[in-house]
């Protein structure tokens, strides 16, 4: 059913864009060019989501950007049953997912698990993003990693 | 006794709220109904409501300490404070605010109060329509990721799925509340009693949590007076003292995008402990608690947090019979809480920790003389509160 859609969730939820401070620019870009990108401290290496102005680890300000793999693990799922926005009226149920990235200092992103909403994937299986191009913006999705 | 602590120097002596709604049945303003349950609260307290001198908020009331200064009247506002942010779990924690405020001798007579009116105002359960978002928000918001059941389902299912916990603790939880509400003539669900039946057929909100194990949406204010020990003495009510307060949140606990440190935790992990060692009580002295229940699932995490049961005991310490006023080992939400007394933010758990310790509430723990309020989990920051009577 997944492929019958245009996008997992309906038109009409509000478009992603970068903060006015700069501070998530590269996220935003790198996911238009199908890169998966976290920060990451210049100065001590650790990585660190959602971005901040400074490492939470060693107080640097110089924070850099390291692409990773896009493959992790389902650390948590829930089946949304009940629509909170007015575009969600007819697509639940549907699946939020917080997936956790090995190779980014176990860090978690956010997003729709793609495929069937009434599945029961297992915790902690291995996960793939896939990317959803919006017209001004690109979404991070993932699928179980076949 | 240290000299830094509260221990025992403040009490609350007053309690009192309007008359609890369901969303959109308020008949008046949201600030009206405040100024109604500061009134009930100072009567209750047995003081002139103009000597009132300090009022303590949380969760970002919309009803300002000074607008309801100048309404009520009051001689002078020594203090005003407010706990930043954390919705609910900010009701314990201005009430201890409102006790350093007594303590430190900024206000004589200061009142803890919440008003909600969610008929009038935007809900807590619908997300907010815009064409644009950025933040955090950017990262969740495009994938119906908005609501706090659905991130609170989120951690509960990830702590479920580590310690091998099903659907009966939570049940047990929105079944105990609404038992606890049929005693209680306040409660929106009085009346209204709950069957296992009817909470297994009830639709999913988001997975783990039916429709019951959600809090309600209302309308209405709670309001508490706290001064202190001294005063409270010759108080026309019964003093709950305080015996302990904490607010405050675990190391990263509000890293965004779901990236807490513990992810699947209430955010009591460092708070509990300080609470009790101020009292200088362990888990096994508190009669009966008073557990911040936004949905069911979130209840067990707080109760292993305080160190009522560990997390492998879940299964067998949070049943009904245990729960339940007033032979459960451990009666909790004993109003009926935010699912079946009314979701006045937990100020309305407050109110009925401080009855339980007077004795008269409407479903009395008996010889109950230690109540423990546990406020938000989850959220951040959270708070903590012990009353007792000596």
């Amino acid at each position: 059913m997944a492929d019958e859609k245009k996008y997992y969730l309906p038109e009409g939820l509000p478009t992603p864009r970068a903060q006015r401070t700069g501070l998530d620019n590269e996220f935003w870009a790198a996911s238009k060019r199908h890169e998966l990108m976290v920060q990451r401290c210049n100065s001590c290496k650790a990585f660190q989501w959602g971005p901040e102005f400074l490492c939470h680890e060693c107080r640097s300000f110089d924070m850099g950007w390291q692409k990773v793999s896009g493959r992790g693990r389902l650390y948590s799922w829930v089946r949304c049953w009940n629509p909170v926005h007015p575009a969600l009226k007819e697509a639940c149920p549907y699946i939020v997912a917080v997936i956790e990235l090995p190779d980014a200092g176990n860090v978690r992103m956010v997003g729709n698990l793609l495929g069937d909403p009434m599945q029961n994937p297992p915790f902690d299986v291995a996960v793939e993003a896939v990317f959803e191009d919006h017209p001004e913006a690109t979404l991070v999705q993932w699928k179980v990693a076949s | 006794m240290s000299e830094y602590t509260i221990k025992d120097r403040v009490a609350i002596i007053g309690v009192g709220e309007t008359k609890y709604y369901k969303r959109g049945q308020a008949p008046v303003p949201e600030f009206r109904l405040a100024c109604e349950a500061i009134m009930k609260a100072a009567d209750d307290a047995g003081i002139d409501v103009r000597d009132i001198d300090g009022i303590s908020g949380y969760a970002d009331d919309r009803n300002e300490a000074s607008r309801l200064a100048t309404a009520l009247g009051l001689k002078h506002l020594g203090f005003a404070g407010m706990v930043w942010g954390g919705g609910g779990g900010g009701g314990s924690g201005a009430v201890g605010n409102a006790a350093a405020a007594v303590a430190a001798g900024y206000s004589k007579y200061c009142v803890v109060f919440r008003a909600l009116a969610q008929g009038q105002f935007g809900r807590f359960g619908q997300a907010p329509v815009t064409n644009y978002v950025s933040g955090s928000p950017a990262y969740t918001a495009p994938y119906g990721l908005y609501v706090p059941a659905q991130w609170v389902a989120l951690r509960t299912r990830r702590f479920m799925h580590q310690y091998g916990i099903n659907q009966e603790p939570l049940a047990a939880v929105a079944l105990a509340d609404y038992y606890h509400a049929q005693f209680n003539p306040r409660a929106v669900m009085y009346g209204r009693p709950l069957t296992r039946e009817e909470y297994d057929k009830s639709r999913w909100i988001a997975e783990p949590f039916h429709l019951f194990d959600c809090c309600m949406e209302n309308d209405g204010s709670a309001a508490l007076i706290v001064t202190t020990a001294d005063r409270a003495r010759d108080a026309k009510q019964k003093p709950a003292y305080i015996m302990a307060a904490a607010q405050g949140s675990n190391y990263r606990h509000n890293a965004t995008i779901e990236n807490s440190a513990d992810y699947a935790s209430s955010n009591f992990k460092t708070l509990a402990p300080r609470l009790f060692e101020m009292a200088g009580i362990t888990p096994k002295d508190v009669d009966c608690a008073q557990m911040y229940e936004h949905f069911s699932g979130a209840v067990m995490i707080s109760l292993v947090e305080h160190g009522f049961c560990k997390p492998e005991e879940v299964m067998e310490f949070v049943t009904f019979e245990n729960i339940t006023a007033p032979e459960g080992k451990l009666p909790i939400n004993t109003s009926g809480g935010n699912i079946a007394e009314c979701y006045m933010h937990g100020l309305e758990l407050v109110n009925e920790a401080v009855r339980q310790v007077r004795g008269d509430s409407t479903c009395q723990v008996p010889d109950c003389k230690i109540s423990l309020v546990a406020s938000g989990p989850m959220v951040s920051p959270v708070s903590d509160l012990i009353v007792h009577s000596k």
